[in-house]
């Protein structure tokens, strides 16, 4: 469980979070939306300590992440999975050789072991024949999925995705929420989602919490995001005509 | 001021690189990979720059030594001098700015436009020393570059002298061989190690804080190329004057 507690975070002049507090759930894919600039990637590089909150506690399983030593903070992060909106994977190693980073980095294992491990992690993410593929030899679908298999390939208890299936067709996108949310729930992972992509609401959105400005608009399931009567939420969330459809409909059924 | 600020960040970046040292049996095979890079992919340009300046500065030499009282053998000496005290180490330390530099800025700084060094950092792992330690003890062999430099620059020398009609061989040695003081050899691979230490940070620096896109990747590997010269130029008139003067 990640509980976050008033944090503030500003650039020079620029206030970009003012305030957040909210707490995400283990086991839930808990989902932070809204729209580019709202504060979602700063918030999002909080929780990871790549940025220190000039005001706040971000807490992990209990632990104030601010009190704990360097060495401890990166302790911590070993225990933190990542999916960078662009992948992140290292260009120089093969998608086999990516995977296996994390391993080589910080576990005593026998190669064997490792090499296992890889497999059953590429084998999760449904990547058998790409283990000795460069990234600039597979698509932007696969990619993600190699990223995924690299974040997990730890069992981390936090996974953080920052819009895993930008850039991605609407197929493939779905195939990647579905498989973090399996994940997410396979290996009782404490997930949290930077998106703007309503699709992925409406799958996987367990927990979502909507940014505006920098503050915390909204907070709720997607159940609930239906019946809102927010209106910066609805704004954003209807913003497409077929989703002013899908909430005409509701209202009708409702009705 | 901005300067200084940016002084102070360098610093703080070379403390960072030694803190948090990353696990020895990656590290082992980065060293080897960053080597083979930078030193040993160097060598071609190295030893063909090399052999063409012995030459011209022994053709040049010739041509100014017009005087039938001088010896041929002053052809072999100042090769030998301008070779050894300026040419190997600093020429080649410039050439390497510009191969070796340019690489480290553009690959740390496309590494960090692609979010590979906060995936290195959200893992845990110790960027700075990740990235930069092992290029530092890379160019830690660079002084093996330069012995060899030196060489071929000499060799090159004497084959424009013997072959080019300016001096003959014997004489040409012979002018190696007048007043040989071993300290300038010692001078130009002090020269060396730092310089390499220098080709190993100072684009690092450029890579590693660059903020931006692709176009920046690119302004940052000229900008690191111009203050790395930069700083070799004054380094190398303030350890001349600090060793030779």
């Amino acid at each position: 469980m990640i509980e976050v507690q008033d944090i503030h975070k500003s650039f020079g002049d620029t206030h970009v979070l003012k305030g957040i507090s909210t707490t995400f759930e283990q086991g839930k894919t808990n989902l932070v939306i809204g729209q580019s600039g709202s504060g979602k990637t700063v918030f999002l590089k909080c929780l990871l300590g790549l940025f220190t909150p000039e005001k706040g506690n971000i807490c992990y399983s209990g632990n104030n992440y601010a009190d704990l030593t360097s060495d401890e903070q990166r302790d911590l992060r070993q225990d933190m999975g990542m999916v960078f909106q662009g992948s992140a994977l290292f260009d120089s190693m093969t998608v086999e050789e990516n995977v296996r980073f994390p391993l080589e980095m910080f576990t005593k294992k026998e190669r064997a072991e490792m090499q296992e491990r890889v497999d059953v992690v590429l084998q999760r993410v449904n990547l058998v024949d790409a283990h000795k593929k460069y990234p600039s030899e597979i698509s932007g679908g696969m990619k993600k999925r190699v990223a995924i298999a690299r974040a997990i390939v730890m069992n981390p208890t936090y996974l953080f995705c920052d819009e895993p299936n930008s850039g991605l067709d609407p197929k493939t996108a779905i195939l990647i929420d579905n498989l973090i949310q399996e994940i997410t729930q396979e290996f009782n992972i404490t997930t949290v989602i930077n998106t703007h992509d309503m699709n992925s609401v409406m799958e996987i959105g367990e927990k979502i919490i909507f940014l505006k400005n920098g503050y915390k608009e909204w907070e709720g399931t997607k159940n609930e995001i239906f019946k809102t009567d927010n209106e910066a939420v609805t704004n954003f969330v209807y913003s497409s005509e077929l989703f002013k459809k899908v909430r005409q409909m509701y209202i009708e059924e409702r009705n | 001021m901005k300067y200084i600020a940016a002084v102070g960040k360098y610093f703080i970046m070379i403390w960072e690189v030694f803190k948090k040292p990353t696990k020895w049996t990656m590290m082992r095979s980065l060293i080897f990979k960053e080597i083979d890079e930078l030193i040993y992919g160097s060598m071609g340009i190295i030893i063909f720059i090399s052999f063409f300046i012995g030459g011209v500065v022994t053709i040049q030499t010739a041509l100014n030594l017009t005087s039938p009282f001088l010896p041929k053998s002053l052809i072999g000496f100042a090769t030998r001098q301008s070779v050894i005290l300026e040419f190997a180490p600093t020429f080649t330390s410039i050439i390497m700015v510009g191969k070796v530099g340019s690489y480290i800025t553009s690959s740390i700084g496309t590494m960090r436009v692609t979010e590979q060094i906060d995936a290195l950092e959200v893992m845990g792992i110790n960027s700075l020393n990740y990235l930069v330690f092992p290029k530092i003890i890379a160019m830690l062999f660079f002084p093996f570059a330069v012995a060899i430099a030196m060489y071929i620059g000499v060799l090159g020398g004497w084959i424009a002298a013997v072959f080019g009609g300016y001096a003959p061989s014997g004489e040409f040695i012979k002018g190696l061989q007048i007043d040989f003081n071993a300290f300038h050899v010692t001078y130009a691979f002090i020269k060396t190690l730092v310089f390499a230490f220098v080709i190993a940070t100072i684009p690092s620096y450029f890579g590693y804080y660059m903020r931006g896109g692709a176009l920046e990747v690119g302004k940052a590997a000229t900008t690191s190329f111009v203050w790395t010269s930069v700083v070799i130029i004054i380094l190398n008139y303030v350890l001349t004057q600090l060793l030779l003067g």
